[in-house]
């Protein structure tokens, strides 16, 4: 950690990091010449179409392809029997007990277990060909029982979706602290509900694309994907496609959204590598919104039955939760099945101190597509359930609301703070977020418009939510719970060339965070050259040696705190060559603004003279000092544990009693992200996480009909928000509580998700609080408040 | 397959004259003859905006259309716009107020306030908002769009284009 120090930086000059600078990847984007994977162009690609599973669940009987074969253009048409001697499938594994691993392969074995599972593959000169050779495929299947309910899945006597496991049940856990149960049971003050989260689908609006590209000569492979983790992609490939990493690189060019729906390893990754090798040539897929909406990961799919227990003056005593997690059809590589279910367990107690809790977790697999990760995954469910109950509470006591958090937070004195699940706080500002947003939000003067909204009979009201979540997680946590994949590192390698040019390589991997600006923004400070001098290279296997990619809000943090190390290192060696050549000593020496100079004189060198001098001129230096200033340098950072971010979210929303439909007034967020980077940057990643928080609240399921059919694979039904629907927001960002990490930074990318349904979900009770509706279920369509509101009403009706 | 057409027609400019099947979608025309990749497609049935193009002053779905609708007609896209090292008005101010992320439904949203720029004269808030609801942007939560839409507006000034 010695390297952090050196190299002091002068507090006088204008400072690059914390200012909002424009954004590098900007140009080429805003004028078309962003290279996506779908614009690549390789001479003499392929292009691929599936056949995609009309059964959710069904035995796959004979698989016909003769007539497809002879149809024009066509260069082959494979199914699981070529496929599956071709590459291996892929597991994740999990620590935990009782986990049940299921296989990810390229195309369906012998079953199908969604629909929308792809089955077979043809490859032709154009994807109109190969489009035209799906109607002559013919697949004979035996149709199983349908399972979508995941109550009904976890059954011991459901049919199974995979003969060989004892179950659907993937993974059973049940954790805790303290005497939840016994606690609840003597209470004098409980609430309870069952809530109910819908599925999502992260719906990226760039579809998901692969191109791999095959090169005989040397034996490689490079794919081309719109994927957050090349480098988990690189290290699955080479095992299941049994080539070295050393011949197999994967490429994130620009990448059009994630939020977790490319996060993963996925069939047509597989298929197209394993193509384009069998048949010498570049072969390309590229989904169709039908498809991304029916096969691409989805999430936020829970049942949570769940109970708070508080004393008359407000404290939490007691939380309590059984949660299902329906994960559909398998368990998704890295992440396990286990990845969403056990994050809402993990982070429900959230930023409060509750002494007593029990979860009880399953993970159940469904004829859906795969459950995946989604920005906050996990969270918004937690969030949703306990700021609901906390809400319930503060109504059954008569407190306020935002008294009721005052009085449970963790505070400044209290950290570190280990919750019930196990999870540790650092230290972070839950106090200061929610005193924040009431004074910008003015809760008060809200609370009087409410109340006069209210004598005019308008359904109006105010929801807060207040979260916690570990962000830039470090080696000694798994980014999914019981995964074995340590995610906790990332290193940064930089370079100046003989040109004098900065490169830094990167690991992770941007796709629409601005990465390439905030970590040129750090380089260009920590080492002393100017922003446009630094060229960032990312998403890349080839830049590192080892990578994983951009996901968990870790990127700013780990690769943050790698760049800073490695430009500390660099920004050394070349004040130590300088002094050599500048013959001066070396604390005289300055380096900014990629000038390097010696103090009170008139002496300066630029980077490229140095880079001249150090790697081309004869004699400049004496050997053992041109060994010790090579001009690049690779340093490695792990923040262990991670860091702590925390947000107070506050709408205001109102409720037309004609039309049900839903207006959101006001929608303020404050948020303890530590050091920010960028502002310009951080505020859009809230703006754009809100706005998918307000979808997953009121508009965005993927609804799936009895017999497992997806009957909202398209975005006239799959409801994406548009500006007409998402209200302008206040955001302020605060720096409470300095964290440990490396440059004082919090990872912040999926927050807004987080904080917003939760949010919502109050606001919508509290404007439905005359008629004692408490929202269980997210999200709140016009149709759903409609019938929550006809229950109320048939329950007072009948009390009367 | 069905026999090619001549299509004749300008593209940013430039004439082009050419053979193409009548089912090609204008989109895939732009992307894969022309090489006009910033042309993106996001949903291929015409709700998400990203492959708007103008055609003959008008924004059009370019997913929607076939290539040989655009027959004798005129084409822009985002390449017409600024170039990389000269952003037009309406670029700058997408950077400049971070509207943009990914940057994959930009090109779309660029056509679609480049279509409102030239039809209006000032547009209110709700009014930009209802103008750009036919495109969808996944990162942004639309008020930075929202906010460099109308600083274009105002850099501008006058009643209109």
């Amino acid at each position: 950690m010695s390297k952090a120090d050196a190299g002091p930086i002068d507090l006088t000059r204008p400072k690059i990091i914390g200012t909002s600078v424009k954004r590098v990847e900007d140009p080429r984007l805003l004028t078309g010449h962003g290279k996506f994977t779908d614009d690549l162009k390789l001479h003499g690609t392929l292009h691929v179409a599936l056949v995609r599973s009309d059964h959710a669940h069904a035995r796959i009987d004979a698989i016909d392809t003769g007539a497809a074969r002879e149809m024009p253009g066509v260069v082959g048409v494979y199914s699981a029997a070529e496929l599956d001697q071709m590459a291996r499938p892929a597991f994740a594994t999990s620590k935990m007990k009782g986990y049940q691993a299921t296989p990810v392969r390229a195309l369906a074995s012998g079953k199908v277990r969604f629909a929308g599972e792809p089955v077979v593959a043809v490859v032709a000169q154009s994807r109109y060909l190969a489009e035209d050779a799906l109607a002559a495929i013919d697949i004979d299947y035996t149709p199983l029982d349908p399972l979508v309910d995941p109550e009904q899945a976890s059954d011991e006597h459901a049919v199974k979706l995979y003969d060989d496991l004892p179950g659907n049940v993937l993974v059973a856990r049940s954790f805790g602290m303290g005497e939840a149960e016994a606690v609840l049971a003597d209470a004098s003050q409980t609430v309870s509900g069952r809530f109910r989260f819908h599925r999502k689908s992260p719906t990226a609006l760039e579809p998901r694309s692969y191109l791999a590209d095959y090169e005989q000569g040397s034996r490689s492979l490079t794919l081309y994907a719109s994927t957050q983790v090349p480098g988990i992609i690189r290290d699955c490939l080479v095992d299941i496609l049994e080539m070295p990493g050393s011949k197999l690189r994967v490429v994130a060019g620009d990448v059009g959204g994630g939020f977790g729906g490319k996060a993963s390893l996925n069939p047509e990754e597989i298929l197209v590598c394993a193509l384009a090798r069998h048949l010498n040539r570049p072969v390309k897929w590229t989904a169709d919104r039908m498809e991304d909406l029916l096969s691409t990961s989805q999430s936020f799919d829970e049942i949570v039955d769940a109970e708070l227990a508080v004393a008359g003056d407000g404290t939490f005593l007691a939380l309590k939760a059984d949660i299902l997690g329906d994960v559909g059809a398998f368990s998704i590589y890295p992440w396990t099945a286990a990845l969403e279910p056990m994050q809402v367990a993990g982070f429900l107690p959230g930023p409060y101190k509750i002494e007593n809790f029990q979860a009880n977790v399953r993970a159940v697999a469904t004829n859906k597509a795969p459950m995946g990760p989604y920005r906050g995954v996990g969270r918004p469910i937690s969030a949703f359930v306990l700021e609901r109950l906390i809400d319930m509470a503060a109504k059954k006591i008569g407190m306020d609301p935002a008294e009721i958090r005052r009085r449970n937070f963790v505070r400044e004195d209290e950290f570190p703070h280990k919750i019930g699940s196990g999870i540790v706080w650092d230290r972070s500002g839950f106090l200061d977020c929610l005193e924040e947003v009431v004074e910008r939000a003015d809760y008060e003067a809200l609370r009087r418009h409410q109340a006069a909204a209210r004598a005019e009979g308008r359904w109006f009201g105010i929801g807060l939510a207040s979260y916690a979540e570990l962000t830039g997680i470090g080696s000694r946590l798994s980014a999914a719970p019981g995964m074995p994949i340590n995610t906790g590192t990332e290193s940064a390698t930089i370079q100046v060339d003989s040109s004098g040019a900065v490169t830094a390589h990167f690991g992770i991997a941007s796709h629409g965070q601005g990465l390439e600006t905030t970590l040129a923004q750090i380089v260009a400070e920590e080492m002393g050259v100017r922003l446009e001098d630094v060229e960032i290279v990312q998403g890349d296997t080839a830049a590192v040696a080892h990578s994983t990619g951009t996901y968990a809000s870790r990127s700013a943090v780990i690769a943050g705190g790698a760049g800073t190390l490695t430009a500390h290192t660099l920004r050394s060696k070349v004040i130590e060559a300088a002094s050599h050549l500048l013959e001066a000593d070396i604390k005289d020496i300055d380096f900014a603004e990629s000038l390097i100079s010696v103090r009170g004189t008139n002496k300066t060198l630029s980077l490229r003279e140095l880079a001249r001098a150090v790697y081309s001129q004869m004699g400049s230096l004496p050997s053992d000092v041109r060994a010790k200033v090579d001009l690049q340098a690779s340093e490695f950072y792990d923040p262990h544990f991670g860091t702590t971010t925390c947000a107070t979210h506050l709408a205001a929303v109102e409720v037309d009693p004609e039309t049900f439909q839903v207006t959101i007034h006001t929608f303020v967020v404050s948020e303890d992200c530590g050091r920010v980077i960028n502002p310009l940057i951080v505020d859009g990643q809230v703006h754009g996480g809100v706005a998918q928080g307000i979808g997953a609240a009121l508009f965005e399921e993927v609804v799936y009909d009895e017999t497992g059919q997806n009957i909202s694979a398209s975005l006239v039904d799959y409801v994406v928000p548009s500006a007409a629907e998402i209200p302008p927001m206040t955001v302020h960002h605060l720096d409470a509580l300095a964290p440990s990490t490396l440059g004082g930074y919090r990872g912040m990318g999926e927050g807004g998700t987080i904080g917003a349904p939760a949010a919502i979900a109050n606001a919508l009770s509290d404007a439905l609080g005359h008629l004692d509706v408490e929202v269980s279920e997210l999200p709140m369509t016009p149709e759903r408040l409609f019938r929550a509101v006809e229950a109320a009403r048939a329950e007072k009706e009948d009390d009367a | 397959m069905s026999s090619k057409h001549r299509l004749q027609l300008k593209v940013n400019g430039v004439a082009h004259d050419l053979e193409v099947e009548p089912r090609l979608l204008l989109s895939d025309f732009l992307r894969d003859e022309l090489d006009l990749t910033g042309t993106h497609v996001g949903c291929e049935h015409g709700v998400c905006g990203a492959c708007t193009v103008l055609l003959n002053g008008d924004s059009v779905r370019s997913c929607l259309c076939l290539a040989v609708q655009a027959e004798g007609g005129e084409v822009t896209t985002v390449e017409g716009l600024g170039t990389v090292d000269q952003l037009n008005v309406l670029q700058e101010m997408f950077r400049e107020h971070h509207a943009l992320q990914c940057g994959f439904c930009t090109s779309g949203m660029l056509m679609t306030a480049t279509d409102l720029l030239s039809k209006n004269g000032q547009m209110s808030d709700e009014e930009l908002r209802e103008g750009l609801s036919g495109n969808l942007c996944r990162c942004t939560g639309y008020e930075h769009i929202v906010n460099a839409v109308r600083a274009a507006f105002a850099e501008r000034g006058g009643d209109s284009a």
